[in-house]
C-alpha cells in the first residue's frame, strides 16, 4: 500500500502539544484527508481533554510519597544556626541516607535513595563564609557518601580514599565540615561507585550559598531537573524538574505578574548528556553557577551538562500560564514539562 | 480372589478416583494456606504479550495477556517518547494468562512505525514495536469480497488449475504416475516444514504461557490422529477406491494447510503487512497450482466422476477464503500456531498414505532413482514457487 503521509507531522503535532498545553486546543493541526485522520474538531469532541495534551495519567500522592514537589521548590533549608566565638555563623545539619519507595510518575513506583526521604535531598542555604556542619548517617545497605561542590579540603570531598567521609558504610556517620564558598549556586551528591547508581537512585539536592550582600528580593525557587530510570536499562523513563514527571503541569506555579522570580536551576540528570530549560513567552537572566551578579546572557533557552547549574531571573509582564520544559521535547514529553500561572 | 464376595470390594471406579481426590484435596490446601514454608526467589515476574494490535482512527488500540506467573498493573503509556495521559489502561491488575484491552487516543500516521512503552506499577516497561501503521479493516462488505477474492486468485483457481493435469497422469505409464506421486510426496513435505516453521515463528508472537511453539506440534499429532480416523473411516465406505481415498485425504489436508495460510494472509492484511500485488497474487496461485497436482495424482488410475473430483478440489482450495476472513477480524498468535500445525500434521498423515505407492508393486524398501528425483524436485519445485510468493 502506498503510504498516504498526512499534512499533520509528529513534530507538527509535538508543536502543537507544546502550544496547546494543558488548554487541550488542537487549533492548527490540519490533519488532510487521509482515512486514517480523523479532523481536529471531531477529536476535541470524543476527547474532551484532547490526545494533544501534555501528561500523563493520573497524579502522584504527596502524601504516600512524603514529600511535595510544591514544597520542594522553595522549602530553603539554612539547617540549625549557631554563632561561633569568633563571630562566624556555624550552620549544622543532619541527614539520613535511607530506601524509600517513591512515585515517579502517577502509578509508577521507583525504589529511591534518598538524603532525609525525598528527592531530591534538602536544599542547603547559607551566607558566603559560614561554617558548615553536616552530619550523614547511612541508614541503608549500601555505603554512601555527601561529595558537595565547592571550595574545600581532600578530606571533605566525600570520595573513596580521602578519610572516613569518603565511604560512610551502613549504620555509620560522619560529618562533613567546610566554608561555605564561593557564592552561588551548588551541588551535592552520593560519590560512592557504581556512580552513575547512587546519583540516579536519588542521592542529590542542591547547595545554595549566598553573597555576603543579598540578592534583591524576589520569589525564589529551586528546579533539580532529574530523570529515573526505572526499568535499569541504562536510559531514563520518566524526566522532570523535582522528581514527579508532569507535576508542574497539573499543579501550575503560582507568581505574581511583575515581581521578580528567580530560579535557581540544577541540572542531575544520568544517561543522557545534555539537559536544557525553556521558558515560553518570556525572557529570563542567566547567572552561570551564580557566582557573578551579572547575568551573561538574555534569554529563553539554557542548556546544562550534568552537574551544571545557574540562576534564572525574569519579570512576566503579563497574566496566564506560561510552560516551561526542557527543549529537548522527548524529555518534556516523558515528565519534564511545568507551567507558571501568573496573575 | 474368586472366594471374596464382590459385595465387600469397592468398585474399580473408587479406586482410580482416590489419589485424584488426594490430589485434589492437596492442591485445595496448597491453595488455601499459599503452600507454607516455599517464598518465592526474587522480585515479581512482569510479562506481558500484546497478542493484537488494532488501529483505527485516532486510536491505537492493544489486546494484551499476562504471560508471566504475577499478576501485573500497568500504570502509564508511552509512545514515541511521549506520555499518553488519555489512555485507557485497566483499573486492576491483570493475573496470570488474563486479557486486558488498552486503549491510546493518538492521531497516528499511515506507514509510520510506532513504539509503544507500556509501564508497569515498579516501572518495567512493555515494549511494542507497529513497524508501519495502517488501519484496522472492519468487518464489512468491502473487507469479505476482498479477502474472499483473493482466496479466489491463490486458493481455489489454482488448484483446480493443477488439477488438470489428470488427463495427462491418466495416459501416462506407470514409472510416470509414480514419478509424479514423489514430486507430490516432496511438496507436501515442503509444506509440512513450512507450516511448522510458520507456526512457530507465529507462537513466539503470543504468549508463551499457553504453549508457545508446542502448540504447534499438539496441533499436528491431534491431526495426525484425527487423520488416521478419518483414513479408517473413508475405507470402510468405500473399499476398491483406494486413489479416492488417498486423494481425498490428500486434499483434507492441504485445505487444512490452507486454512492456516489463509489465517496468515487475513492477518498479515490487518496489520498492514500485505503488499496485495500481482507478485503476491502470481507467486500464491504458482505455489497452489502445485497443490492441485498433488490431488489427481493419486486417482491417476482411476475415472472419478468430474463432481467428485470438483470436490476435492473444493476441499482442498475453498479453506483459504474463512482462514482469510478470520485471520484478517480475530486471529491471535496461539490459534495461528495451533492451526499450521494441523495442516502440518495432517500432511504428515497424507504422505504416510501415498508413500506405499512411490515403489514398485512387492517391493517395500528403498527408492528408485527415478523416485528419489521426484521426491527432490517437489521439494525444490515448492521452495521455488514459496520464493515467488515472498
Amino acid at each position: 500500500m502506498p503510504p498516504d503521509r498526512t499534512k499533520l507531522t509528529r513534530r507538527g503535532l509535538l508543536g502543537a502539544a507544546a502550544g496547546a498545553g494543558a488548554l487541550a486546543v488542537v487549533s492548527g493541526a490540519s490533519n488532510g484527508n487521509g482515512s486514517a485522520q480523523p479532523s481536529a474538531e471531531e477529536l476535541a469532541t470524543k476527547h474532551p481533554h484532547g490526545p494533544l495534551h501534555s501528561g500523563a495519567r493520573g497524579h502522584v500522592d504527596a502524601a504516600v510519597n512524603g514529600f511535595d514537589p510544591d514544597a520542594v521548590l522553595t522549602d530553603f533549608d539554612g539547617g540549625t544556626v549557631t554563632r561561633l566565638p569568633n563571630g562566624r555563623t556555624l550552620r549544622t545539619w543532619d541527614v539520613v541516607a535511607k530506601e524509600k519507595e517513591i512515585q515517579v510518575a502517577p502509578g509508577v513506583t521507583f525504589l529511591a535513595w534518598t538524603y532525609n526521604g525525598r528527592v531530591p535531598g534538602p536544599t542547603f542555604r547559607a551566607t558566603e563564609g559560614d561554617l558548615l556542619r553536616i552530619r550523614l548517617t547511612n541508614g541503608t545497605g549500601h555505603p554512601h557518601t555527601m561529595h558537595f561542590h565547592g571550595i574545600h579540603p581532600s578530606a571533605m570531598d566525600g570520595i573513596p580514599g580521602t578519610g572516613p567521609g569518603g565511604l560512610v558504610e551502613p549504620g555509620a556517620s560522619f560529618t562533613y565540615e567546610f566554608d561555605a564558598t564561593p557564592f552561588g549556586l551548588h551541588l551535592y551528591h552520593c560519590h560512592t561507585f557504581p556512580l552513575a547508581t547512587h546519583i540516579h537512585r536519588g542521592l542529590y539536592g542542591a547547595f545554595v550559598i549566598d553573597p555576603k550582600t543579598p540578592r534583591p528580593d524576589a520569589h525564589e525557587m529551586v528546579m533539580v531537573m532529574n530523570g529515573f530510570d526505572t526499568n535499569f536499562d541504562g536510559a531514563n523513563e520518566v524526566y522532570a524538574v523535582n522528581t514527579v514527571g508532569f507535576h508542574y503541569m497539573h499543579n501550575p506555579i503560582k507568581v505574581r505578574r511583575d515581581e521578580l522570580v528567580r530560579i535557581y536551576l540544577v541540572n542531575v540528570l544520568e544517561f543522557d548528556p545534555i539537559n536544557s530549560f525553556h521558558l515560553h513567552a518570556n525572557f529570563f537572566h542567566y547567572f552561570p553557577t551564580g557566582t557573578s551578579l551579572t547575568p551573561t546572557e538574555l534569554t529563553d533557552t539554557i542548556s546544562q551538562v550534568q552537574g551544571q547549574r545557574g540562576l534564572l531571573e525574569v519579570r512576566f509582564p503579563y497574566t496566564g500560564r506560561y510552560m516551561f520544559h526542557a527543549h529537548k521535547t522527548e524529555f518534556a514529553e516523558l515528565g519534564w514539562v511545568g507551567l507558571f500561572e501568573v496573575a | 480372589m474368586s472366594t471374596e464376595a464382590p459385595t465387600h470390594r469397592a468398585p474399580a471406579w473408587i479406586l482410580a478416583a482416590i489419589p485424584l481426590s488426594l490430589l485434589a484435596i492437596l492442591a485445595l490446601l496448597f491453595l488455601a494456606f499459599d503452600v507454607p514454608g516455599l517464598h518465592r526467589n526474587g522480585p515479581p515476574i512482569e510479562q506481558i504479550a500484546i497478542e493484537r494490535t488494532e488501529l483505527h482512527p485516532g486510536v491505537i488500540e492493544l489486546r494484551v495477556r499476562n504471560d508471566g506467573p504475577d499478576a501485573v498493573q500497568l500504570a502509564q503509556v508511552v509512545v514515541n517518547d511521549a506520555f499518553v495521559a488519555e489512555a485507557s489502561l485497566p483499573a486492576d491488575p491483570i493475573g496470570r494468562l488474563g486479557k486486558a484491552t488498552v486503549r491510546i487516543p493518538y492521531l497516528w500516521n499511515e506507514g509510520e512505525a510506532y513504539e509503544i512503552s507500556l509501564l508497569t506499577s515498579t516501572g518495567v516497561t512493555i515494549a511494542h514495536t507497529i513497524d508501519a501503521a495502517a488501519e484496522t479493516p472492519t468487518a464489512d462488505a468491502g473487507f469479505f469480497g476482498l479477502l474472499g477474492l483473493l482466496g479466489l486468485y491463490v486458493g481455489i483457481i489454482p488448484v483446480l488449475m493443477g488439477m488438470l493435469w489428470l488427463p495427462f497422469a491418466r495416459r501416462a505409464r506407470a514409472p510416470v504416475v509414480r514419478f509424479m506421486l514423489a514430486v507430490t510426496v516432496g511438496l507436501l513435505a515442503f509444506l509440512a516444514v513450512e507450516a511448522v516453521v510458520e507456526g512457530i515463528d507465529e507462537a513466539g508472537k503470543g504468549a508463551q504461557s499457553l504453549g508457545g511453539a508446542s502448540l504447534v506440534f499438539l496441533g499436528a499429532f491431534l491431526a495426525y490422529v484425527a487423520m488416521t480416523g478419518v483414513d479408517g473411516w473413508l475405507s470402510r465406505r468405500r473399499q476398491g477406491a483406494d486413489g479416492w481415498r488417498v486423494a481425498m485425504l490428500v486434499a483434507i489436508g492441504i485445505g487444512l494447510h490452507n486454512f492456516g495460510e489463509g489465517l496468515a494472509i487475513g492477518g498479515a492484511y490487518a496489520a498492514g503487512a500485505l503488499a496485495l500485488g500481482a507478485f503476491l497474487v502470481i507467486g500464491f496461485a504458482v505455489h497452489n497450482t502445485t497443490e492441485g497436482l498433488a490431488i489427481v495424482a493419486p486417482v491417476a488410475r482411476e475415472r472419478p466422476a468430474l463432481r467428485r473430483l470438483l470436490l476435492l478440489g473444493l476441499v482442498a482450495g475453498v479453506p483459504v477464503v474463512p482462514g482469510a476472513w478470520i485471520g484478517g477480524l480475530a486471529s491471535n498468535p496461539q490459534v495461528t500456531a495451533l492451526l499450521l500445525g494441523v495442516g502440518a500434521g495432517a500432511i504428515v498423515q497424507v504422505i504416510q498414505q501415498i508413500l506405499p505407492s512411490l515403489r514398485p508393486k512387492g517391493a517395500t524398501r528403498g527408492f528408485e532413482p527415478l523416485i528419489a528425483t521426484g521426491l527432490a524436485a517437489g521439494l525444490v519445485l515448492m521452495w521455488g514457487t514459496g520464493l515467488l510468493a515472498g
